[in-house]
């Protein structure tokens, strides 16, 4: 045999089987998730219900607080965050690369460290002040507010390469052709760069959507919690876990960044266009 | 008729009608209800349901019926809180902190004397008025119980709920391993050898007894203070106003815990150190692991109750609870040859409401003789007033006079938290092995020394 | 030209360098920096200078020194660094000692080099194994904390857990994870958890690299080890260090091991966010001692990051 040919199916088989050991180092710890919330007898193995039900769902179900908790106030703040995020690191990013702005990358990272502070435990009481003094407590808006301002340094970071690599012949042409600059923005830019949107939209919704620590700061009303503090309305009153309970309200709430997930990739395919480089 | 006579008609009609309206409306429906706010960690359909439920469908409708026949109408609002305890605590000193906050909130005994330090809460008194103290609910509730949320003499809410810890144990198991029932050991060398008869039938985990930092106050409370009284004195002298940060009775409790978890293998300290222990203790004590364990009886009730996740079969016949014994008969804490200690949780009234008169108004009003009935009737549990039972079930009844007269509570005092926080630490190094008793104990008094300073503790001989 | 060296061809080693020129001017910028600026002002900015002046107080939540605190300077870091004890378990030298170990395992060695194993393995494929892999390891990022936290338990439970079923049938035995090895726990959970980023944005860096330079080095007879040596690693350079920054920063502050050990056994995988958050939000809510950490955590990052900008720079090859 040709030991080309040889060598080719040596390494077909080699990626196979790479393939497979990546996918199931992946998949194995899920499978917890996809058994348990249909066990009626809490577990921490992963055992195929002997007769499956769905006695765990209709008892999450009973649970209105935790309900719109996830069906409501997650989809809100979720997709807040990700309009806002994407709108404004978009806007700012295309600034940061058309036009000459000195320091740009230290000022970028820079905020990115202010950020990692700001996100941190020990911020939760200035910002809570802060938003106190702005009148947002218990509003979505304040939580979407602080939330943006802690994402949008890495939004940008991870926008500003996308841009920095299309090239600007086009919008160089439409300025020449007498094109405002916004116009050039909406009707060149923004197309081109819309895959690089969709990331940073996708990835500003799916921190929105598991963020516990700024939600139980600055919200109080049970009509506006999110479904990460809705989860311990699921432990008992000794602070010990339902597990059964658990996994099925965990389940319900993995769903959705799941299905968001497939269909953009289908649409628009979920890939970092040219990379980031510094 | 012309268009513009036509109108005025209708103006003048109009006018006409609201005036006898507003004439022949009785004075109580011309009034606005005043708004009064209340929340606890309970959530309809999920933790503490059974408080919801006699909020929401008993405790309020009553109420407001009542208020609106009065012609002083109220609306009171239930506001559910599904976060976790630590969130609910951070939740009242951030609003505290800048003056808002809900009406009445639901409040663990333990915090006050930090929020009062914090300059957060006002006694009673001076929040609603001097007519607090005439509630007729206060001469049926025992001055122990009032001090759950008391401090420095004065009256900061209404308690609703204490407990007491005992050592609950598997009669199934106990049979198995030849041991006579009733079974009610009198000395720690009692308790210590049942453990080993225990071991040696083959169960598990004959012994568990709280300890470590990941179960937070329940080490404190249900393992560490029930052997340390036993050893025979508290955590502080309330004569003398110190912290006790080293003494023969701590070696005990910690040589106790390094006989259960290190020497002889009495106890899974691997309970004790992982993340969600307790609730791993209270599965394998449904699966018979688990021979003996020490609780509170929230675990009767709520625990191991039926309809709950861990609930064991049978509960009646196969689960027992026996007193936790001094180290000997009289060794104890005040002479007793039994111990326990008991926590609390009650409801505050916020200093920041509009509403003082008409918060006290349904705060008394559900701290009432026939409000307690009913929640008792939906949730048995230890009662705080003298004058309602305990319903419905027998244990929990037997529990309450068994115990109630050895019952002691945690001083309360600021800096107790902190030191909760050592003596949860002190355990866990024991338990893991990592220091020896005599070291673990030299950091816990350099750490309370710290914290409360070198005037405020002592060493005992 | 000595063995093991590849003559390439001259036009290969120029690297194409776009010019980054302005197109609008600098009026026009700003308008597009405008909502930024904004955010970053109040959301950032001034939240930052309040914790680094919050870093000097002896702040608390609760307790007396709640509605009084005051001015310490530089007390709360000296405590911090406290030569006597900064090093036992349960202080800030040993948390800061067990974030680098779990830093180093997890982000250089777990999401970076297997991000770009994936990212290479995968290279130039596309078809069913390509996706299917991709999307199994982007799932293990989106899918929200608490719910992953609660999976890795149950993964790996010393009885019940799926791991030690599976090592158990191969013969390896059933190691109690996250009780005699927590931080081996933790660095295989975040590794886990944060590879989609690594592979994600090698794969695309990777994207960018022309074919016809792959082409080029096959036909003149590179192995695969000086492919890597000679052109991925130069023109990836740049993107590898971008990621190491973003996810060594990141892991520096991830917060998740939490829900699974709780920083234990017995302190031994208490990492600094898990610290900090002991301090800020447990006993007495010491805010300014959290200031304090958040603060030298940031100096931390930002000497990493020169670091690696140094070292990039001074491997260029001129």
């Amino acid at each position: 045999m040709n030991t080309f040919l040889a060598r080719s199916w040596l390494a077909r088989v080699l990626l196979f089987v790479f393939a497979v050991v990546i996918a199931a180092f992946f998949v194995t710890p899920l499978l917890w998730l996809i058994t348990a919330p249909f066990n009626t007898q809490a577990n921490l193995a992963v055992t195929i219900p002997s007769n499956p039900s769905l006695a765990n769902f209709e008892a999450v179900y009973n649970n209105k607080f935790a309900m719109r908790a996830l069906f409501q106030n997650n989809l809100i703040i979720g997709g807040g965050v990700m309009v806002l995020v994407a709108g404004v690191a978009t806007m700012a990013s295309y600034g940061l690369s058309r036009t000459h702005v000195p320091g740009r990358d230290v000022l970028v990272y820079v905020l990115i460290l202010f950020s990692s502070v700001v996100s941190g435990t020990a911020a939760m009481v200035p910002i809570f002040l802060l938003v106190f003094r702005l009148g947002l407590i218990d509003t979505y808006a304040g939580v979407i507010l602080v939330m943006t301002g802690g994402l949008l340094p890495s939004a940008i970071f991870i926008m500003r390469d996308f841009i920095d690599s299309i090239p600007r012949s086009y919008e160089e042409a439409a300025l020449v052709c007498g094109a405002s600059s916004l116009r050039v923005f909406r009707d060149v830019a923004l197309p081109m760069v819309r895959p690089g949107v969709v990331v940073v939209a996708i990835w500003a919704f799916v921190n929105a959507w598991g963020a516990f620590l700024i939600p139980s700061v600055l919200l109080r009303s049970p009509d506006r919690m999110p479904a990460s503090i809705a989860s311990y309305s699921f432990y008992t009153e000794a602070g010990t876990p339902n597990l059964t309970l658990l996994s099925a309200y965990a389940f319900l709430y993995t769903i959705p960044v799941l299905v968001l997930y497939l269909i953009v990739n289908w649409r628009f395919g979920f890939r970092f266009f040219g990379g980031i480089k510094s | 008729m012309s268009r513009s006579k036509f109108l005025t008609l209708m103006l003048v009609t109009s006018l006409v009608m609201a005036l006898v309206g507003a004439l022949s409306a009785s004075p109580a429906q011309a009034q606005e209800p005043v708004k009064v706010t209340i929340t606890a960690r309970a959530v309809v359909g999920g933790v503490n349901n059974n408080l919801a439920v006699w909020l929401t469908t008993f405790a309020i409708p009553t109420f407001e019926e009542m208020m609106a026949a009065q012609g002083t109408p109220v609306d009171v609002e239930f506001v559910e809180f599904g976060g976790g305890d630590e969130q609910l605590k951070e939740q009242y000193a951030l609003d505290l902190s800048v003056g808002s906050g809900y009406d009445i909130m639901a409040f663990d005994g333990f915090w006050v004397p930090e929020f009062v330090g914090a300059g957060l809460l006002k006694p009673l008194a001076e929040v609603v008025g001097p007519e607090v103290n005439d509630w007729e609910g206060w001469g049926h509730i025992s001055e122990g119980i009032q001090a759950i949320l008391s401090y420095q003499g004065q009256r900061y809410g209404i308690p609703s709920g204490t407990d007491v810890r005992q050592i609950f144990y598997r009669k199934d198991l106990f049979e198995q391993a030849g041991i006579a029932l009733p079974w009610q050991p009198t000395s720690w060398a009692e308790l210590l050898d049942t453990a080993r008869t225990l071991k040696e039938a083959g169960i598990e985990i004959p012994l568990q007894i709280n300890a470590g930092t990941a179960m937070g106050e329940a080490t404190t409370m249900q393992g560490y203070f029930m052997v340390l009284l036993g050893a025979g004195h508290h955590l502080y002298d309330f004569d003398d106003g110190k912290w006790i940060v080293k003494s023969p009775g701590i070696l005990d409790t910690l040589n106790f815990y390094k006989t259960v978890y290190v020497d002889e293998g009495l106890g899974d300290a691997r309970m004790q150190l992982l993340q969600d222990g307790r609730n791993r203790s209270f599965v394998a004590f449904r699966d018979g692991q688990v021979g003996m364990l020490v609780e509170g009886d929230w675990f009767w009730r709520s625990v191991i109750a039926p309809g709950s996740e861990t609930a064991v079969e049978n509960r009646n016949e196969v689960v027992g609870w026996a007193m936790m014994p001094a180290k000997e008969p009289g060794a104890g804490y005040r002479g007793q040859d039994f111990v326990t200690i008991s926590g609390g949780t009650g409801w505050l009234i916020n200093p920041n409401t509009p509403h003082p008169k008409e918060a006290w108004a349904f705060l008394s009003y559900m701290s009432s003789r026939d409000q307690v009935r009913a929640f008792e009737l939906i949730q048995p549990r230890i009662s705080f007033r003298d004058d309602v039972e305990v319903a419905g079930d027998a244990v929990m009844t037997a529990m309450a006079n068994a115990l109630l007269q050895y019952s002691t509570v945690r001083p309360m005092l600021p800096e107790y938290p902190l030191i909760s926080t050592e003596i949860q630490l002190m355990t866990e190094r024991v338990v893991s092995g990592e220091m020896s008793p005599e070291d673990a104990m030299d950091a816990f008094a350099e750490a309370v020394t710290e914290i409360a300073g070198a005037d405020n503790v002592k060493t005992l001989e | 030209m000595g063995p093991g060296r590849v003559a390439w061809p001259p036009s290969l080693l120029e690297r194409n360098v776009e010019r980054k020129h302005a197109i609008f001017p600098a009026r026009v910028g700003i308008i597009f920096l405008t909502p930024t600026i904004l955010f970053v002002v109040v959301f950032l900015l001034y939240p930052f200078v309040r914790v680094f002046l919050l870093s000097f107080t002896n702040q608390t939540l609760l307790g007396t020194t709640a509605p009084n605190p005051e001015f310490v300077g530089l007390a709360n870091y000296q405590r911090l660094f406290d030569p006597d004890r900064w090093m036992r378990l349960g202080e800030f030298g040993s948390a800061l000692e067990i974030t680098v170990q779990f830093v180093v395992g997890s982000a250089l060695i777990g999401q970076a080099g297997l991000g770009m194993l994936i990212a290479w393995a995968f290279y130039r494929k596309r078809g069913v194994l390509r996706e299917a892999v991709f999307t199994l390891v982007i799932l293990a990022w989106i899918i929200p904390e608490t719910v992953v936290a609660f999976t890795w338990v149950a993964f790996l439970d010393w009885e019940f857990g799926t791991l030690n079923s599976v090592l158990d049938t191969i013969g390896l035995g059933r190691p109690d994870w996250l009780f005699d090895r927590p931080l081996h726990s933790i660095i295989l959970f975040n590794s886990w958890r944060g590879t989609a980023f690594s592979m994600l944005l090698f794969s695309g860096a990777l994207e960018t690299i022309p074919p016809s330079y792959v082409e080029t080095a096959e036909v003149v007879g590179a192995n695969a080890w000086q492919k890597f040596r000679d052109i991925f690693f130069p023109l990836l350079r740049g993107h590898i260090l971008t990621d190491l920054i973003l996810i060594t920063l990141w892991t520096f502050n991830v917060f998740t091991p939490f829900l699974l050990t709780g920083g234990g056994p017995a302190k031994r995988t208490e990492l600094v966010s898990i610290y900090t958050y002991r301090t800020a939000f447990m006993g007495r809510h010491e805010f300014g001692k959290g200031s304090a950490i958040a603060v030298v955590m940031m100096l931390i990052n930002l000497t990493l990051a020169l670091i690696y900008l140094a070292s990039i720079r001074r491997r260029r090859v001129t």
